[in-house]
């Protein structure tokens, strides 16, 4: 059986009645999930960076470095880099796609904000690895 | 009717009279407390974005040396340094506390009014609460 468009049709049943109780879309929610997921991440990652700066501030050089160069803090800190620009340009490129409503300046800031949090995660792995390896 | 927006708002009571139909409550309904607490958690959002190049430029120079270093924490201890710091610490606690709010709405609880009222006050408490107790800590 075919449609007007001649398109072909196997079954008689709606779109919406073979699409119902499948669950969520796929990649659909792959936004929304990521932004969650950074997140709940975030909150302790994001206590301890600050409890551990309120506690570097003031300290030597000497002092910071070492702290930075301890392996607990090496991983926290990856992970909390990862989190932090993962969650952000997610965020921002939302507030970018909601206010802009000039087409071709919106999709220039969401890919600056993409290749800007892109580039400062780099940088801050890069760094931090420097500090792991002494 | 002058105008072709005027016909779009044309409606029918039950009776059958026709009748110019209310404009939506729009922005005199919509511009209160939570929606600024809403909009703000957007702005503090961004000034986060902002703040991880300090970030950044705090752990590169860290890994660059004592030269690089001394640069870094001489801008921090500048007032202007000292008031981004601040301004990023409360924006930090407040994003941070909404957030925990959004997470909590995610699984379809606090959404009733009572409820956004209380924890509209925690948020507000607790961001100043935590900004205070960063810089007392930091400073001490």
């Amino acid at each position: 059986m075919a449609d007007a468009k001649g398109l072909k049709i196997d079954t008689m049943r709606s779109y919406l009645g073979r699409a119902r109780g499948l669950g969520a879309s796929k990649s659909g929610v792959h936004h929304w999930w990521m932004q969650r997921l950074t997140s709940l991440a975030l909150l302790p990652l994001t206590l301890w960076f600050v409890w551990s700066l309120t506690h570097l501030a003031g300290l030597p050089y000497a002092t910071a470095h070492a702290w930075a160069g301890r392996p607990i803090n090496v991983i926290l800190l990856l992970a909390l880099i990862a989190a932090t620009f993962e969650h952000m340009h997610l965020g921002v490129g939302v507030v970018a796609e909601d206010y802009i409503h000039t087409k071709w300046i919106q999709s220039t800031v969401v890919v600056a904000v993409k290749a800007a949090s892109a580039l400062l995660a780099l940088a801050a792995f890069v760094a931090v690895l420097k500090l792991a390896a002494g | 009717m002058t105008d072709i927006r005027d016909a779009q708002m044309v409606g029918r009571t039950s009776d059958g009279r026709l009748v110019q139909r209310p404009l939506s409550g729009h922005l005199t309904v919509y511009i209160n407390f939570d929606m600024v607490m809403s909009v703000g958690h957007r702005v503090t959002g961004c000034a986060i974005a902002v703040g991880t190049i300090v970030m950044v430029w705090f752990l590169v120079a860290l890994a660059a040396g004592d030269a690089r270093y001394a640069t870094v924490s001489w801008f921090l201890r500048t007032p202007i340094g000292y008031l981004c710091l601040f301004g990023w610490t409360a924006a930090l606690w407040y994003h941070y506390c909404v957030g925990i709010r959004h997470l909590i709405w995610d699984t379809g609880r606090m959404y009733d009014l009572p409820a956004v009222d209380r924890s509209r006050i925690v948020i507000l408490g607790a961001t100043a609460a935590l900004t205070v107790l960063t810089w007392v800590i930091a400073l001490s």
